[in-house]
């Protein structure tokens, strides 16, 4: 398989970049794979697990809390809210996680936005049972 | 002429201010080194950003849907200046200077008929704003109890100016800080923030393969801008946080030079007048013997 360069950042910094496989993204209307050569697309992330296959066949897992992936002709850049290892996120973690998804449906001011807060802490959950797994 | 005691006592003051000054000096210097540190790694982030928000702007230019954020209300009645200082005093110029720019701003607004609105992040800038434009400013958020700044509090503050701007307190929002070049330059910067300034990184990609947006570019454009304010918010406290430091290693390195001068120039005092008083002692005792 041919290799693409992918690039994961968050705010405080940049967390990966490097050759990779393939990458799947959890986008907001389903996850897609991204390969070399993938169409041009810009999307947005619900909070789910990246799985990232490197150059040398080797898959990590990432779990990301929102953000935008940009799939350009010259590769693949997510920048991720937040960007934690699979590995790392244990149960406290998680549990962090909902509180604060928790805290922003308490705080939605609009139908719009409370409805999109729900929905985000489904998808925390759906994440959680996903590592889980 | 001060005796013998005053002198040593002057000496000793300066010298134990010197020591302070000295301890400031290094402490200043780890932080900017963590500061740096953070502020490089945040710039990534905030390149990527540009270029994203570059190529989904470039999907909805001219599209009258185009969020405000984007946009502006079309008016240019109330300016919000977002003003970011330091909490602590002790590093040069680095406050007023920022609070002096802010204020050449808010002058030339005025004579220009526009209301003025300022949000003070950072106490100093608030203690020199506030003298001169108390009714104008509408609140100061302190950092102060916040040790290493993260993403969360620029992300409060861009809510903040989100929620104005929502509520229609005013139409254009500036912010001024201070960019870090290296530890004796902090450049004084003010950046436009609503309606957003659109980097021009990816001109001349026209003729390119146009992107595929998921969901549409309004929404996404929607929850980018946001995120974008946030973002700037973030580097601009980031920025300041590497200057301040940067403007108090080099402020405290002169102070500490300066004790030293000081220290030098009072010995060769105190050294003069004892040398004066022993040879007064010599003469009284020979004129003493010679008198016999």
């Amino acid at each position: 398989m041919a290799a693409f360069p992918f690039e994961l950042v968050s705010p405080e910094k940049l967390i990966f970049s490097g050759e990779v496989q393939q990458v799947v993204v959890p986008g907001t209307e389903g996850d897609f794979a991204v390969g070399a050569g993938h169409e041009k697309l810009i999307s947005a992330l619900r909070p789910g697990l990246i799985v990232v296959t490197d150059a040398a066949g080797q898959v990590s897992r990432l779990y990301v809390r929102g953000g935008f992936a940009d799939v350009s002709g010259t590769g693949l850049t997510i920048l991720a809210e937040r960007a934690v290892p699979a590995a790392e996120m244990n149960d406290a973690a998680f549990d962090a996680e909902i509180k604060a998804t928790e805290a922003e449906v308490a705080a939605a001011t609009t139908d719009a936005d409370r409805i999109r807060a729900a929905e985000r802490l489904a998808q925390v959950g759906d994440a959680r049972r996903a590592i889980a797994a | 002429m001060p005796s013998l005691k005053d002198l040593r006592n002057r000496i000793a003051s300066v010298k134990a201010t010197q020591k302070i000054t000295k301890a400031m000096q290094m402490v200043a210097a780890a932080k900017l080194r963590r500061a740096q540190t953070a502020a490089e790694a945040a710039r990534p982030y905030a390149e990527r950003m540009n270029k994203v928000l570059a190529n989904v702007a470039k999907g909805v230019a001219g599209n009258p849907a185009a969020p405000r954020l984007l946009t502006g209300t079309g008016n240019d009645k109330t300016h919000l200046l977002v003003v970011f200082t330091a909490e602590r005093g002790l590093c040069g110029a680095f406050n007023s200077s920022i609070a002096r720019l802010a204020r050449e701003r808010i002058i030339a607004l005025q004579a220009e008929g526009k209301t003025v609105k300022i949000l003070c992040v950072g106490k100093k800038g608030y203690d020199v704003l506030k003298r001169q434009f108390e009714k104008q400013i509408v609140d100061l958020i302190e950092l102060r109890s916040v040790r290493n700044i993260g993403f969360e509090h620029a992300d409060e503050i861009g809510r903040r100016i989100i929620s104005m701007f929502e509520a229609g307190e005013f139409d254009v929002c500036t912010i001024f800080y201070s960019r870090f070049r290296s530890v004796i330059a902090q450049i004084p910067t003010a950046l436009q923030m609503i309606p957003a300034e659109i980097p021009e990184a990816a001109a001349g990609a026209a003729d390119e393969a146009p992107y595929d947006y998921e969901p549409d570019e309004a929404e996404i454009l929607a929850s980018l801008l946001p995120r974008n304010l946030s973002m700037q918010v973030f580097r601009a406290l980031l920025e300041n946080a590497a200057s301040e430091q940067g403007a108090r290693m080099s402020a405290m390195d002169n102070a500490t030079r300066n004790a030293g001068e000081m220290i030098k120039k009072q010995t060769t005092t105190y050294n003069r007048t004892r040398q004066a008083m022993i040879t007064k002692e010599l003469i009284e005792i020979i004129s003493g013997a010679e008198a016999l």
